[in-house]
């Protein structure tokens, strides 16, 4: 059996046969609290665990460890620690002695493991707050019989049960075993959230340590006992097969093990990445390009264009009748914007490691991959399905992500490396160069939206339409494609008629999530279109959100925030501002941008966000999500774009899809709303509004309505 | 193949590896160090960067064979070679006291070119810091967090320095 230098999750059977301490999945409250648009839908598709297991989530040892086991995989989000704060309060731990694992894939124990839709605390702050508060009676249960004394007198503090009345104690460690023998208690509280101890504080990361020393193994650094590098080569066209290949000159080059095909090209394996990487260099395919081969992003925008400017189709959401008042309104606002597709560009490429395991007789009878992943279930079943195996034979092994942003949703790599290791008989890790990662990724999707708009008498907006292009992908709302509408179909904002339609747009490009599908590049179209309006009613545009957003305090108040901190209309000299607003996973979030335009260059100075995420549950990351989310939506905002030619990704690595440097960050402000309110998401909640704060404020300093993503330099005379 | 004697991370090192190869894939692939991380292979986002006699370099495209007599630092040793336990050195330690890292993924080659950049200027400005670090790509938005910390790792070197004076 092959092992791995890493440091890996432990299986369940091997934590039971540690007597580990009980503890309640919480059941069926895995999905309560899901703010979705698509609940329903990821309900059925993702089902809550069907029965209580124990040992799911914590195991305390003799030693006094707190082993907190993840349900969820870590990209850099900061869940492993948040979720760990919240089963360690509850259950009184000493935080100095916990430390965390990634659990196995394990539906019946996690129900749906995956870190998508800013949902990690959300939708498991119920749940885990169960978890560790029925731990804590466990083991005060434990101590209560070893004392022979009524358990409803004892307390506990940081690790301890105590009794109060003889200042006795006996640590979790010790009464851990005891505790796991006695059944799942019912009914016990959780705490009242004035005791929180560790929830709301700013505890360092748990992996703050090994990320600053070089000691945290990411995917690409798994390594297996006998185990071969290989690349894949894949058509240079989306959808394209190969004809035929000619690997002679590979198998010549010094490393060069072997070379195999399987469904999405052809693989060479070696015996390191650089041989792999030389013996693709010469590697002679002749590839089938298939039916999009002669694809192209003006092609793309022509099509969109088409679609916009027909009559509405299916409607997303429709508020009163706003084609009637529009057809009899005197004068109309209509503005068409543009996105274009964009590279996630994680800074860890794609990449897994696969091993097929084999009986005497060579049958394949199981199968371990080491995955950075975001979908452990998923890339459990594209495992069985390239294998030929059941699920059940498939053991998933999640390691840490060098940054996921969407893309690691997605888990073609692994069906790759899996059919690899399949065809070469060896355990392999396919690795993906950049270039192989920019060019056959799964896109935010390009988009255009047309709106056309009237105002009422006081010049707030009597009715809205719009109309969107954009492939679709991901679930359904209201029977259209959901991700083609977020940021739209949620909009807070009074318009007593309000018309969204869906208009098609399939490009043959792969797409999928990108941090805030949809929301990314919608928000980028609304709220700059409503700043249209705001100008069109002669009205400042934070003034002219208040007006809208009355029946909506929260996103209300993280408006009144931004403007407040930011010295909304007192920006210094030589310097403009713009402001977003938007709700968006279950929070509310405002930012308002600082920038200047010297010699024809943008410098975005300053941006400046409010917050309402509900209850925090650590406030450094917490802000870390605002800050790096923002930083996100500002380099889609300003630096590249991926463009199509003869049905290819045109760029290939940072030196022509560059993104922001330190130079280029501008002065970050995160201000956070205090409140009770059950946690929202945070992943994902600013990305979405760099781009139209930025634009406004480029309006503000220009008189230049920019609207179409990126905002170049040339596009600012 | 041909057979190469360096120094890493204070000690002496032998590889038998394609004089082409790059210092990253014989650090990754034949060394099994793996805390110096492949990112584009084309020096244009800093993940990889190592020391190589005391200057930040991109691993990614430095052939094994340019390295031979040399002496190369990587995350792994960084500490050791100033004399410190793992993680004491004062860029890590500044990088742990402000939680820097979110995805982690790239801040082994932002440590090594930060504290390349601290032995040349103990006290650089925000100027210095843009011209030596924007080499370096973070995909999660740690930059602001990145600068502090080199401004804290300046104050926590001089504050030893005062005290051994």
């Amino acid at each position: 059996m092959s092992t791995v230098t890493n440091n890996l999750t432990s299986t369940i059977s091997q934590t039971n046969r540690r007597g580990f301490l009980k503890a309640s999945a919480g059941a069926a409250g895995l999905l309560l609290g899901f703010a979705w648009p698509e609940k329903n839908q990821l309900a059925a598709q993702f089902p809550p665990p069907p029965a209580y297991i124990p040992n799911a989530f914590i195991r305390i040892g003799k030693d006094e460890s707190v082993t907190i086991i993840s349900p969820k995989s870590e990209m850099g989000q900061g869940s492993t620690t948040a979720l760990s704060q919240i089963l360690a309060d509850e259950l009184d731990a000493d935080w100095s002695k916990v430390r965390v694992e990634l659990a196995p894939v394990n539906p019946q124990l996690y129900g749906f493991q995956g870190v998508v839709g800013s949902m990690s605390i959300r939708t498991l702050w119920t749940p885990l707050r169960q978890v560790g508060a029925n731990a804590r009676a466990m083991l005060m249960q434990a101590a209560a019989n070893q004392w022979s004394v009524p358990v409803a007198g004892l307390r506990t503090e940081k690790g301890f049960v105590v009794n109060p009345s003889n200042n006795a104690r006996l640590s979790y460690g010790s009464v851990a075993e005891a505790a796991n023998k006695l059944p799942i208690p019912t009914g016990i509280k959780v705490k009242d959230p004035k005791d929180f101890a560790i929830i709301g504080k700013p505890v360092q990361r748990l992996d703050t340590r090994a990320k600053s020393t070089g000691k945290q193994s990411f995917g690409i650094d798994a390594k297996v006992d006998g185990m071969q590098y290989a690349l894949l080569s894949r058509s240079p066209v989306f959808g394209g097969k190969v004809a035929s290949f000619d690997a002679a000159k590979t198998k010549k080059v010094s490393g060069v093990t072997d070379v195999v095909q399987i469904s999405n090209g052809v693989a060479v394996i070696a015996n390191s990445t650089w041989a792999a990487m030389e013996g693709r260099k010469v590697l002679d395919i002749r590839w089938d390009e298939g039916s999009n081969a002669n694809q192209s992003t003006p092609a793309i925008t022509k099509m969109f264009t088409e679609l916009v400017s027909q009559p509405a189709a299916k409607p997303a959401r429709k508020d009163g009748d706003a084609g009637k008042v529009l057809a009899a309104a005197g004068k109309k606002i209509e503005a068409i914007y543009e996105a274009p597709f964009q590279s996630h560009a994680p800074m860890e490429p794609m990449n897994c490691t696969a091993h097929l395991r084999t009986d005497a007789a060579g049958n394949v009878t199981g199968c371990d991959v080491w995955a950075p992943t975001q979908m452990q279930t998923a890339a459990r079943d594209i495992a069985a399905m390239a294998a030929g195996l059941k699920p059940e034979q498939v053991q998933i092994h999640s390691l840490y992500m060098g940054g996921g942003f969407g893309r690691r949703g997605s888990v073609d790599y692994v069906g790759e490396a899996v059919e690899v290791a399949k065809a070469a008989k060896v355990p392999v890790k396919l690795t993906w160069t950049r270039e192989d990662d920019m060019q056959h990724d799964q896109y935010r999707p390009a988009a255009m939206v047309k709106f056309t708009a009237s105002l009422d008498a006081n010049g707030l907006p009597a009715a809205v339409e719009a109309k969107v292009a954009t492939p679709s992908y991901g679930f359904e709302n209201q029977g259209v494609p959901g991700t083609a509408m977020v940021g739209l179909q949620d909009t807070l904002y009074s318009i007593p008629n309000l018309l969204l339609t869906y208009q098609g747009g399939e490009t043959g490009i792969p797409v999928t999530y990108w941090r805030a599908p949809g929301a990314s590049q919608n928000t980028f179209f609304w709220e700059c279109f409503i700043d249209e309006l705001a100008l069109a009613a002669g009205k400042d545009p934070v003034e002219y959100r208040r007006a809208i957003l009355k029946g909506s305090p929260r996103l209300l108040a993280t408006l009144n925030l931004a403007a407040e901190k930011a010295n909304w209309g007192k920006a210094p000299a030589g310097h403009f501002q713009g402001v977003s607003v938007l709700n968006h996973v279950g929070s509310f979030n405002a930012m308002v941008a600082e920038i200047s335009i010297t010699n024809g260059k943008l410098k975005v100075h300053k941006l400046t966000c409010a917050a309402d995420c509900g209850h925090v549950v650590n406030p450094t990351i917490l802000a870390q999500q605002v800050e790096g989310g923002a930083v996100y939506g500002l380099t889609a905002a300003l630096k590249g774009a991926i463009t199509i030619d003869k049905g290819r990704v045109q760029q290939g690595n940072f030196n022509n899809y560059d993104m922001l440097r330190i130079d280029e960050m501008p002065v970050f402000e995160t201000h956070v709303i205090p409140s009770t309110e059950a946690p929202g998401g945070s992943g994902e909640i600013s990305t979405p509004l760099s781009a139209p704060a930025v634009a406004n404020a480029i309006f503000a300093a220009t008189g230049k309505r920019l609207r179409k993503m990126p905002f170049l330099n040339k596009d600012l005379a | 193949m041909a057979s190469i004697k360096f120094n890493l991370n204070g000690k002496p090192q032998n590889v038998d590896a394609v004089p082409e190869m790059p210092l990253l894939w014989v650090l990754r692939d034949v060394l099994n160090m793996t805390g110096t991380k492949f990112g584009c292979g084309m020096a244009m986002c800093g993940a990889c960067t190592v020391h190589i006699d005391g200057d930040a370099v991109r691993s990614c495209i430095t052939r094994i064979s340019n390295v031979a007599g040399k002496s190369v630092t990587t995350i792994e040793g960084l500490s050791a070679v100033a004399g410190m336990a793992d993680g004491a050195h004062p860029v890590q330690a500044a990088w742990i006291e402000m939680d820097v890292p979110q995805c982690g993924y790239c801040q082994s080659g932002q440590i090594m070119s930060a504290s390349a950049l601290l032995t040349k200027k103990a006290n650089p400005s925000d100027v210095d810091i843009d011209e030596a670090m924007r080499g370096n790509i973070c995909r999660c938005g740690t930059y602001n967090h990145i600068r502090s910390a080199i401004h804290r790792a300046a104050a926590l070197t001089s504050a030893k320095t005062g005290a051994k004076a």
